[in-house]
């Protein structure tokens, strides 16, 4: 990795754009939050401009004949810009949404809804004898909407198991290999950049190439790459990307679809109702092009607003040096859960191809009540399945606790958490 | 920190009539959806109407160590207790941890019970603390135990 880690200084200065992470919790005690993969905490510069977008422009935008109108829009649509540049696609291929997981069952729905009356692209026809290929390692929200689409359309789902290492077995060392699932049968492969739970990096490019030969869309959850890796979808071969604003420093209630032009164009609406039509009569309706045929009703804007100017504050503090300076807390952060016998890693050892979301599991302890230890010392973990029940069923864990990290955190924070880590056996009275 | 009462540590690393017994009216399974907690639950009740007797609660718990200790008191209390008397000591336990901090829980009433204080400032660990108590009160209605007679103690 060639880009640097943040120095001390620019630390303290990124540091200052969230005050949140200068509050005290349980008596006083410094917060150090390591839960931004639940949901990370918002950039003050982007409250500002959501605030300020509600107080000097706020306004419908796409309609009325006035000047707020004019800018409301220009602000909304200026943020789409952002957004499609931030993952490297065109203005009209970003669609908003409340949040990923919206975003996802937007595409699930394209496959099975027949309301629009337009004839089906072949790509999106789904039915008995076709496949969708999902992964073992999702999290839920990329994983329901594809069972309920097999439900809804006769359609089967399959998936990709996971190593005991926790990546994805792509060779088919415990069960069938990515060639033998991937065929002409599979219509759809979902599956995420980013496992939340195992922090393990997928390899994108070729997953996606493999699904391309085979002409299946391909779908691509990106809310735990979005905030820490450069994210280029014509570089990925993705057909399709999802994100959620508030995991990168922004509102909450606005995500992001961003999909292939064409396939877009090809898809039925999902919402429907006012904003998304081309035009209305009593008997039938014909729908704007993408991205509004997606966006019916009054759109989120102030939060759309507000994301546009995170991913600014992502795009000047670099993608690049965010990735450097979380590989090395990550390493830190590993380094030292290994130097203790009592706790195990579920996810790759090794800062190799994965980022900082680091889930581990201590021997004869529940992960709820070494959540509630570190919580004590005003370290914030996020503590369960991690909405990726079956990943945790199938790494033989009921729970784990989960520490997240994010462009924010500190060496002397991952210290501080590994230091809380060690009341958890004098406590519960386990080897230590 | 005050949560993690020595009884609590010690029911959790032993919990008290654990492992699931014959006979049984009926059998329960509740879980956690948040963490993935799960307790199968099965009740034995001899007797009707106000003289109903809690012959035996077994359990097979997986859980963290407030739902385990507090499904070990449930059934330690409990057991060969009239349901009236298991409905109070119940209510006793759910008034004291769901009233952030404010009920201190009556000894005489819940028993090692009263370790469990300080959950109820503990908003996320309430439902730990609940999910036996819940499949216990559950169970009872599915073996069709009437569980309104009044306690006559």
């Amino acid at each position: 990795m060639s880009a640097t880690t943040f120095s001390d200084g620019e630390l303290a200065r990124i540091r200052a754009g969230f005050p949140i992470l200068s509050r005290t919790v349980r008596d006083g005690k410094p917060l150090v939050y390591l839960d931004s993969g639940a949901t990370s905490q918002r950039y003050a510069g982007a409250l500002d401009v959501e605030r300020a977008f509600s107080e000097q422009v706020n306004s419908a935008v796409h309609r009325g004949a006035h000047q707020l109108s004019e800018e409301a829009t220009d602000a909304y649509e200026g943020a789409r810009a952002k957004a499609a540049r931030f993952v490297g696609g065109a203005d009209e291929e970003v669609v908003f949404t409340k949040n990923a997981t919206e975003s996802l069952n937007l595409v699930a729905y394209a496959f099975s809804n027949s309301v629009a009356g337009q004839p089906k692209d072949p790509r999106l026809d789904l039915g008995e004898g076709d496949e969708i290929l999902i992964t073992e390692m999702e999290h839920h929200a990329n994983l329901v909407p594809w069972q309920e689409l097999a439900r809804r359309t006769g359609a089967t789902l399959r998936w990709v198991g996971v190593t005991d290492e926790g990546r994805l077995d792509v060779d088919g060392v415990h069960g069938p290999a990515l060639g033998e699932l991937l065929t002409e049968r599979t219509k759809v492969f979902a599956f995420t950049h980013v496992s939340n739970v195992l922090g393990t990096v997928n390899p994108v490019r070729e997953l996606a190439a493999a699904a391309r030969a085979v002409g299946a869309v391909t779908v691509l959850d990106a809310c735990q790459s979005a905030p820490h890796l450069a994210l280029d979808v014509t570089d990925l071969g993705v057909d399709f990307a999802a994100f959620s604003g508030h995991k990168m420093f922004g509102p909450t209630g606005v995500g992001v679809l961003w999909g292939r032009n064409e396939l877009l164009h090809a898809m039925p609406p999902f919402i429907t109702g006012g904003s998304m039509i081309e035009t209305v009569r009593m008997e039938a309706t014909t729908y704007a092009p993408p991205p509004q045929r997606f966006e019916a009703g009054s759109p989120n804007s102030a939060q759309a607003v507000g994301l546009g100017a995170a991913i600014d504050y992502l795009d000047e503090l670099g993608l690049d040096r965010i990735a450097a300076h979380e590989h090395a807390l990550t390493e830190r952060l590993l380094a030292g859960l290994a130097q203790r016998p009592w706790v195990r890693i579920v996810g790759p050892a090794e800062a190799v191809d994965r980022v900082g979301a680091v889930a581990f599991d201590v021997q004869g302890v529940h992960a709820h009540d070494v959540g509630q230890v570190l919580d004590d010392q005003g370290v914030a973990v996020r503590v369960g399945h991690h909405c990726a029940w079956p990943l945790h069923r199938r790494m033989g864990v009921t729970a784990t606790t989960r520490a997240t990290l994010a462009a924010y955190n500190t060496p002397a924070e991952v210290d501080t958490m590994l230091d809380a880590l060690d009341r958890v056996p004098e406590i519960f009275g386990v080897a230590s | 920190m005050d949560l993690y009462q020595e009884l609590i540590l010690e029911h959790s690393k032993r919990p008290l009539h654990a492992g699931l017994r014959e006979p049984f009216g009926a059998e329960v399974h509740h879980v956690n959806p948040t963490c993935g907690d799960e307790v199968t639950l099965r009740v034995h009740v001899e007797g009707s109407g106000a003289d109903a007797v809690v012959k035996d609660i077994s359990y097979d718990a997986l859980g963290c160590s407030i739902s385990t200790a507090s499904t070990s008191v449930l059934a330690d209390e409990v057991i060969g207790h009239t349901v009236a008397e298991a409905m109070t000591t119940h209510e006793a336990m759910r008034s004291m941890l769901t009233s952030k901090g404010a009920d201190p829980g009556d000894e005489d009433v819940i028993g090692d019970g009263v370790a469990f204080a300080g959950v109820s400032k503990y908003p996320a660990r309430v439902k730990c603390a609940l999910l036996g108590w819940m499949a216990f009160t559950d169970a009872l209605h599915q073996a069709g135990i009437d569980t309104t007679s009044k306690d006559k103690s």
